[in-house]
């Protein structure tokens, strides 16, 4: 005879309150927060996009919005989820050729994910600024 | 009974009902996603400040038309792929589970079409 159809409190395996935060794992968590963002932020591009083909006079008022401080503070934020998830993307293309586990190199590519995106976003910013 | 042999139930039909295909879509668009996102920076960078007529003669350009819709359509598939795998992760009850794969499918086919058109539409007129 089984106890399997009783019910019981069964033992968890732990999860991530036991572990102390690394860059490693925050990269991790990022990379799908990154990604969840520009799930949402789809809208935005496709929003713009739509404008630009609705003519001049929604164009300017979207084109308003998105000048706006609170608009430049979203694309801000979104330009560095693009750049942060899409450089993470290519650590996990280097990861599935079966390279990079070993732990320093595994460290290393998180410190320049991240250094990386907020170099690449400031300077993406900074030529786009240029350009106006 | 049925008459299908272990082997050919099992074949690319585990847990997730396919086989390496999702694991494989989401390289093929990551890929992808790399140089046709950064031609849209570019094209976002050169529309910054510039007066409707210009930038829409920018975005209805056949190379940046053609660029724009195999991105919006590697972004789409990328992102459905993804938030479907947040979904599994994170919703145990069977039926939300199927509601919210069925939202994430709408929204991205609704960005997918949206995006499209408009890239289109911007195309056609130019």
């Amino acid at each position: 005879m089984t106890n399997s159809d009783v019910p019981r409190e069964r033992p968890l395996s732990p999860h991530l309150q036991v572990y102390s935060p690394m860059l490693t794992m925050m990269m991790s968590i990022v990379h799908r927060i990154t990604g969840s963002a520009l799930y949402f932020g789809t809208f935005l591009v496709v929003w713009w996009l739509i404008a630009a083909a609705s003519g001049p006079a929604y164009f300017d008022l979207v084109n308003g919005f998105f000048s706006s401080w609170f608009g430049r503070l979203i694309l801000f934020g979104y330009t560095w989820a693009a750049i942060n998830h899409m450089l993470g993307g290519i650590k996990h293309l280097f990861w599935d050729t079966g390279r990079g586990f070993e732990l320093e190199t595994v460290e290393r590519n998180a410190r320049l994910t991240l250094g990386g995106s907020i170099v690449l976003t400031i300077l993406l910013w900074v030529i786009a600024y240029g350009v106006k | 009974m049925s008459l299908r042999t272990p082997l050919s139930k099992v074949r690319g039909l585990g847990s997730a009902k396919d086989g390496t295909e999702h694991w494989w879509h989401q390289r093929v668009t990551a890929v992808a996603n790399i140089p046709l996102v950064l031609i849209f920076a570019f094209v976002l960078i050169n529309s910054v400040g510039k007066p409707h007529a210009e930038v829409a003669a920018l975005l209805g350009s056949p190379l940046v038309v053609i660029a724009l819709l195999m991105m919006i359509g590697s972004i789409t598939w990328h992102m459905r792929l993804g938030m479907q795998v947040i979904i599994e992760d994170y919703i145990s009850s069977e039926g939300r589970k199927i509601a919210a794969l069925m939202a994430n499918t709408f929204f991205c086919a609704a960005m997918a079409v949206a995006g499209g058109f408009a890239i289109l539409k911007l195309g056609f007129a130019s």
